[in-house]
């Protein structure tokens, strides 16, 4: 194995492996600091702050000769024998005058910067900087300006790493971002009419080390040494991609990528990023009531059942003695629940009516698959856990069965009652369909929105959103990603989790870890569930493979 | 000194001496033509190498060397880059060469590009240049209806396609990778290395960038043969193996304040004081040089006691500039400034720094407002030291950019600070003599407009 020595340290890198510097210092714990470069965009090497001293051992002698200059860190490959100095005097300085030549032209409005706190510009400042400031010059200015509808560009504070620049080129492939002027009088900017407006342009306010872009959506919202971060993946679309919740009192305040080099690289798409305000939305319904059943609902309006507000702990006694009285029971399992969710709702379902029927609930999609050069893809299957869905109502022999099915079977007339799971962030019923579930014993309905099935409900239950759960979903490449709930759900909503789990008759907290093992041991097809999971999750093929 | 016939200059004051005609009177195209029949391109190649020729654009390398980096049996296409992006002050032998001769230039490209098998060769030409525009359009015209340039050129099977394309002013573009950069549509950002242009330049293929005088003196080393062109210039230090020599004729570029400014081919090695006296007619007004700039002002500065200096590839080094760059000698006489100088120098760095590293792009234009501080009364000594600490840290060579534009901007720093240290400070305390000593940090920062 090829060793590489950093700061005197031996270690071993993989035959294979095509490390710079600075990730081969990472290995041995130190930081080499850097702007412009990123693991997931070209090397361009302009920064300068990554200076390092490199040599070489000979392999023979053990004799070691260094490079006689400075060499960027980021640009330099290692190999058996390199040499890495991180520490010397030569470095320390060369980064203090880096840091002191950033700053001759940036507006040092820290006070007033949404990045503060979390700026590689600050940090670097504070290790590798000088204390005192010697280029005596004036003329800040903290100019911005807007290039798109989801970034503001503060002129002044840029550092011209570039990132943003190659970013819109090699990943998002729009190449709206482009470098003007020259030298010193250097700036972002967008050509006249084509503003930063892909899908993926919220990435650039991430890739950002200083405080140049900022995100509207974020803008002046929070400091960010309020907030708290919590490893969730994004519900949005079926690709699943690794998230941090950023979120502060119960508050979300914007999600950002989590790195996940099986799943989304460094990345998320708009739709992700932005998507999470229906979390907060006063619309959304947060008090489980039931109304009687209307004797005569169909064709008669005037009658309006009387209806009552049900506390959690009733619900769990109630709704099953509803269920059971109704007769033949259908479930519609949401592909926005966890696997763990949908395989207790089966459970419930089973010990209420053992010949229940199972299926798929609905499964929003807008539009195809939509690939970007960089190797994102924006699914357009527009729930997290279809997969797992599925594989659980195999587990239930209900395997393959569609919402489609489910509507027909309702229809029918095959079914008296019918629990339909939704979750959904928007819209997704209208009242034409809907009116299939009319004239059913009981309609359970559990959703975030009021909606044209939720008004025909004789149970209506709040569901709740992906920051406000527990559990595993299963993504479009069979890949499954636990994570924990961010913020509590408002106003004592139970999370559907609880509910089963107490429908169950289980006792203490819902534990969906407990749960997980338990459907790792059910299923063949879920086995790699079991044990602890990763942050960046299992490939649920790995056992059919093996 | 020797007298010596020009020979790169032959051309220079011949009437239509720049068409097709005049050239082949001249003896013009025939090397070629037996080259093409008679030689493969490994001899050429060879045959420069042979020569000791040294890139005439300011770097000094060997050019048969840099066509040997070339990969053996490349598949696909090679490129040749003419670099006639002459943008370095003081800098005018390439302009004249494309306007006066431009035939010797196309001859030595279509040498070239046979000895490097390049079929395609791009003729990089700066914005500022309109006659040799005119001129080069109008001989590469000529050149192709004569067949010398196309497809199977003179019967010979070589084909060469040249395209003249025209910069649009910036000086970086001189730089070869932000050459090929600008040649491909792009920013003139100049690429990391590696690779180099030979393994991965124009268009991701193997590309060789050369200098137009350095064509020029291909095309005479084709016609006169190699030990006419060794018999002139400096011959290789026996002390210093790493010395190549400097043979060969040279376009020096005579300006400033001289009686007679111009272009002169001399010998290389004829020192800077020769140059001045013999062609120039000596400083003008009868006054006295105070320094002089040896090739470029990039190269730094050499005093009145220094121009006995040879300028040759090795000589400008000894007294600490930095080398012989492109041989633009610019006098300055005793009357001026060397703050002046060095204001303007810097002016010009600060203008032309492509932004891309942080040391260059920050340090030229902190080092342009020392200098405009120091002008308009505000000077500290210690200012002197931050300007000497930017000049000696940022470039190639302290390894903190990517290319030697920040060398080039160090260079006229560093020597005028440290070879005329006494009239900076005089300067200094004179202009500003209740402040100069001051070397308190900077105190509390303004007050940031809110958003």
């Amino acid at each position: 194995m090829p060793v590489v020595i950093v700061d005197g340290t031996e270690i071993e890198i993989g035959a294979d492996e095509r490390l710079n510097c600075i990730e081969a210092a990472r290995r041995a714990g130190k930081e080499i600091p850097h702007y412009c470069w990123h693991p997931g965009l070209s090397v361009v090497a302009s920064c300068r702050m990554c200076l390092i001293e490199t040599g070489q051992r000979d392999a023979a002698t053990g004799k070691v000769t260094m490079v006689p200059k400075l060499v960027p860190g980021c640009q330099t490959p290692v190999k058996d024998g390199t040499v890495i100095v991180t520490e010397s005097p030569l470095v320390t300085e060369s980064r203090a005058r880096v840091e002191e030549a950033l700053l001759i032209d940036h507006p040092i409005d820290c006070p007033i910067c949404d990045k503060a706190g979390e700026c590689l510009l600050q940090d670097y400042h504070f290790e590798h900087g000088q204390p005192e400031r010697r280029a005596d010059l004036h003329a800040f200015s903290s100019r911005k300006r807007d290039v798109g509808p989801t970034v503001t560009l503060f002129v002044d504070r840029c550092i011209m790493c570039t990132r943003c620049v190659r970013f819109t080129r090699e990943i998002s492939g729009t190449s709206e971002l482009m470098v003007t002027s020259r030298g010193a009088k250097e700036e972002i900017d967008v050509f006249p009419g084509h503003p930063l407006a892909n899908k993926l342009s919220g990435n650039v306010v991430d890739l950002c080390p200083v405080g140049a872009l900022g995100d509207k959506d974020f803008l002046y919202q929070q400091r960010v040494w309020f907030l708290k971060r919590e490893a969730n993946v994004c519900g949005g679309c079926s690709a699943g991609c690794s998230i941090f919740t950023e979120h502060n009192q119960d508050a979300v305040y914007r999600l950002k990528p989590r790195e996940n080099p099986h799943v989304n690289k460094w990345w998320i798409c708009d739709d992700g990023r932005y998507g999470w305000h229906h979390l907060h939305d006063a619309s959304r319904i947060l008090e489980a009531s039931r109304r009687s059943p209307s004797p005569a609902r169909r064709g008669n309006g005037a009658a309006t059942p009387a209806v009552e507000t049900v506390e959690w702990a009733e619900v769990v006694t109630k709704l099953r003695d509803d269920l059971k009285a109704a007769g033949r029971l259908a479930v519609a399992v949401s592909p926005m629940l966890t696997v763990e969710e949908a395989w207790m709702l089966c459970a419930v379902a089973r010990s209420i009516d053992p010949q229940a029927f199972l299926a798929m609930g609905f499964v929003p999609t807008s539009g195809a698959d939509e690939s970007f050069p960089g190797g994102f893809t924006i699914r357009g299957e527009k729930c997290p856990n279809r997969r797992g869905v599925e594989e659980v109502l195999a587990v239930y022999g209900a395997g393959g069965r569609s919402w489609t099915d489910l509507v027909a079977h309702v229809s029918a007339g095959s079914a008296d009652a019918a629990w339909i799971t939704a979750g959904y962030p928007g819209p997704w019923i209208d009242t034409a369909a809907a009116d299939a579930f009319a004239g059913l014993g009981h309609l359970v309905v559990q959703d975030l929105f009021d909606s044209p099935l939720m008004r025909l409900a004789s149970w209506r239950l709040p569901a709740t959103g992906f920051a406000e759960r527990n559990g595993t979903w299963v993504n479009v490449a069979h890949r499954a990603q636990s994570f924990r709930q961010a913020i509590r759900p408002p106003a004592g909503v139970w999370p559907e989790g609880r509910l089963f789990w107490n429908m169950l008759g289980r006792r203490g907290l819902y534990d969906p870890v407990a749960v997980r093992h338990q459907i790792a041991g059910s299923s063949a097809a879920l086995a790699a569930l079991a044990g602890d999971m990763p942050p960046t999750g299992v490939d649920l093929r790995i056992h059919q493979l093996a | 000194m020797q007298p010596f016939k020009p020979v790169l200059l032959e051309a220079v004051g011949v009437s239509d001496g720049y068409t097709l005609a005049s050239y082949k009177s001249r003896g013009g195209y025939a090397p070629l033509e037996t080259t093409l029949s008679e030689k493969k391109p490994a001899d050429v190649v060879e045959m420069v190498k042979a020569s000791g020729l040294r890139g005439r654009g300011g770097a000094g390398f060997s050019t048969g060397l840099k066509w040997t980096f070339l990969p053996k049996d490349h598949p696909g296409p090679i490129y040749l880059c003419i670099n006639a992006d002459e943008s370095e002050p003081g800098t005018f032998n390439n302009r004249i060469l494309m306007e006066d001769d431009p035939h010797q230039v196309i001859e030595g490209i279509i040498l070239s590009a046979y000895a490097t098998r390049a079929s395609t060769a791009y003729l990089y030409l700066r914005y500022e240049y309109p006659r040799s525009w005119h001129r080069l359009q109008a001989a590469i015209d000529e050149a192709y209806a004569a067949g010398y340039l196309g497809t199977n050129i003179r019967g010979s099977g070589f084909s060469l396609e040249l395209y003249l394309h025209r910069g649009a002013a910036a000086y970086i573009c001189g730089e070869e990778t932000g050459l090929i950069e600008s040649l491909e549509g792009k920013r003139a950002w100049p690429r990391i290395k590696p690779p180099f242009p030979a393994i991965e330049g124009l268009f991701r293929k193997p590309t060789v960038v050369n200098n137009i005088e350095t064509m020029a003196c291909v095309a005479q080393i084709a016609r006169r043969g190699v030990d006419w062109f060794k018999s002139i210039g400096v011959p290789a230090d026996p002390a210093n193996p790493r010395d190549p020599g400097s043979y060969g004729p040279k376009l020096y570029c005579l300006s400033g304040h001289v009686e007679k400014p111009g272009c002169y081919e001399a010998p290389l090695g004829i020192t800077a004081r020769e140059l001045i006296d013999h062609f120039g007619g000596g400083v003008w007004k009868g006054r006295r040089a105070k320094a002089v700039i040896p090739g470029g002002i990039s190269m730094g500065l050499m005093t009145e006691s220094e121009l006995d200096t040879p300028l040759d590839f090795a000589g400008p080094g000894k007294v600490g500039c930095l080398g012989l760059g492109t041989a633009a000698v610019v006098v300055i006489d005793e009357t001026v400034s060397i703050v002046d100088f060095l204001h303007n120098s810097c002016r010009f760095f600060a203008h032309e720094s492509c932004g891309q590293c942080t040391p260059c792009r920050e340090g030229t234009s902190w080092s342009l407002r020392l200098l405009e501080r120091i002008k308009a009364g505000k000077g500290r000594l210690k200012d002197l030291d931050i300007l000497l600490e930017i000049g000696s840290t940022m470039g190639m060579m302290p390894g903190s950019t990517i290319c030697g534009l920040a060398d080039g901007a160090a260079w006229p720093i560093k020597n005028a600070i440290k070879k005329f240290r006494g009239e900076f400070e005089d300067t200094i305390k004179r202009t500003n003599p209740s402040g100069w000593m001051v070397t308190d940090p900077v105190p509390a920062l303004p007050i940031v407009g809110a958003h």
